[in-house]
């Protein structure tokens, strides 16, 4: 019954934590060496938000249990997090907006 | 109903046979009127969720803004890699030590999952060792901050300015590692206090808490566990957003 396939985490063997610690090494290991080999430009960008992601999806999949939880909680706490998404965006074109009148300033020099 | 179920690793019990039976329909179904949502849940970890969604959206706030001054700024970022350098044997190494702070810190967190699977099995004193083993990497993680903060206080950078770019780069710097560090801090404190309760029994004994009045359970393990993992999950986007990037 899939319904109930939380109470069984109990059962979970300690085999399935040392593997998700291991792939977080793993992942950990991989941004860095994005720094260290200095790859620049939208394949650090888009290496970095990767190895982000994934490792957090790890964390709240595993360690967390969310895996394991009733949707109704995993998507009262999934979904808020989505506004701030909608908050990057705003931000992300008022900053531009703030460089440009900068930067006009400075051409304009008034 | 008292509390008295150790619990079983999830927040929630088996639901009443009236239910739906799939995931879907037991969502809408629970979201529906004249219901109460949660039904069964713990409201232990119903609560401590709840926290740390509105602890997710302190530590966003923080890192848009970081955002904003970052992207707005039309002087030239420093270099993160070349800042966080640790200098060994005369070679500086780029971000080393916050590459060690994130193995720190990830390993406690692996420690800890493992302390909250052994709870569930009754494991007290493996639980208490794993718990301490996860307490003293956090500490080990502050010190280290600690060490970091000085390092660059001693180099000139200041909530105001530092000597390699933009002036915004150390307010972000202090405010967003400052929260984090706090927050470690505060983990490791209240690791301590449940260590304390797991080492003496307490919630095999159903012996009642000095503030609450109420027995815990090996739930609290899990639920101390979940602040502890989410404290790392804000750390794994500081590293890939401020030092990384």
């Amino acid at each position: 019954m899939q319904a109930t396939a939380g109470a069984t985490e109990h059962a979970h063997p300690i085999r399935l934590y040392l593997v998700v610690w291991a792939w977080l090494f793993v992942l950990s290991a991989c941004s860095y060496l994005v720094d260290y080999v200095h790859l620049q430009g939208v394949v650090r960008w888009s290496l970095i938000l990767l190895f982000m992601i994934v490792k957090a999806g790890l964390i709240v999949a595993v360690f967390m249990h969310l895996a394991w939880e009733r949707l109704a909680l995993i998507y009262v706490i999934l979904v808020p997090p989505a506004a701030l998404l909608i908050f990057i965006a705003i931000m992300a074109v008022e900053a531009d907006y703030t460089l440009a009148t900068r930067l006009a300033q400075q051409v304009t020099g008034s | 109903m008292a509390h008295t179920a150790a619990g079983d690793g999830t927040a929630f019990r088996a639901p009443p046979s009236t239910l739906p039976p799939t995931r879907w329909h037991r969502l809408s179904a629970e979201w529906a009127g004249d219901r109460q949502v949660f039904d069964g849940a713990s409201w232990r970890k119903a609560m401590i969720w709840v926290f740390l969604l509105s602890d997710t959206f302190v530590f966003g706030c923080f890192l848009i803004g970081y955002m904003t001054v970052r992207m707005s700024t039309s002087v030239p970022w420093p270099k993160t890699s070349e800042v966080f350098a640790l200098e060994i044997a005369g070679k500086p190494w780029p971000l080393l030590l916050i590459a060690i702070m994130t193995f720190v810190l990830i390993s406690s967190s692996g420690t800890m999952a493992i302390a909250v699977a052994f709870g569930y099995r009754r494991r007290r004193r493996t639980t208490a060792f794993l718990m301490g083993l996860t307490a003293l990497l956090g500490a080990t993680f502050v010190g280290m901050q600690a060490f970091e903060w000085t390092k660059l206080i001693l180099e000139g950078v200041r909530p105001w300015g530092n000597p390699w770019g933009a002036e915004q780069f150390g307010s972000a710097f202090f405010m967003i590692t400052g929260f984090h560090g706090t927050h470690v801090t505060i983990g490791v404190i209240a690791l301590l206090v449940i260590i304390r309760k797991v080492w003496r029994g307490d919630f095999d004994t159903g012996r009642r808490g000095f503030f609450t009045s109420r027995p815990g359970g090996y739930e609290n393990v899990e639920i101390m566990g979940l602040y502890w993992h989410f404290v790392d999950l804000v750390w794994v986007f500081i590293f890939a957003l401020f030092y990384l990037w």
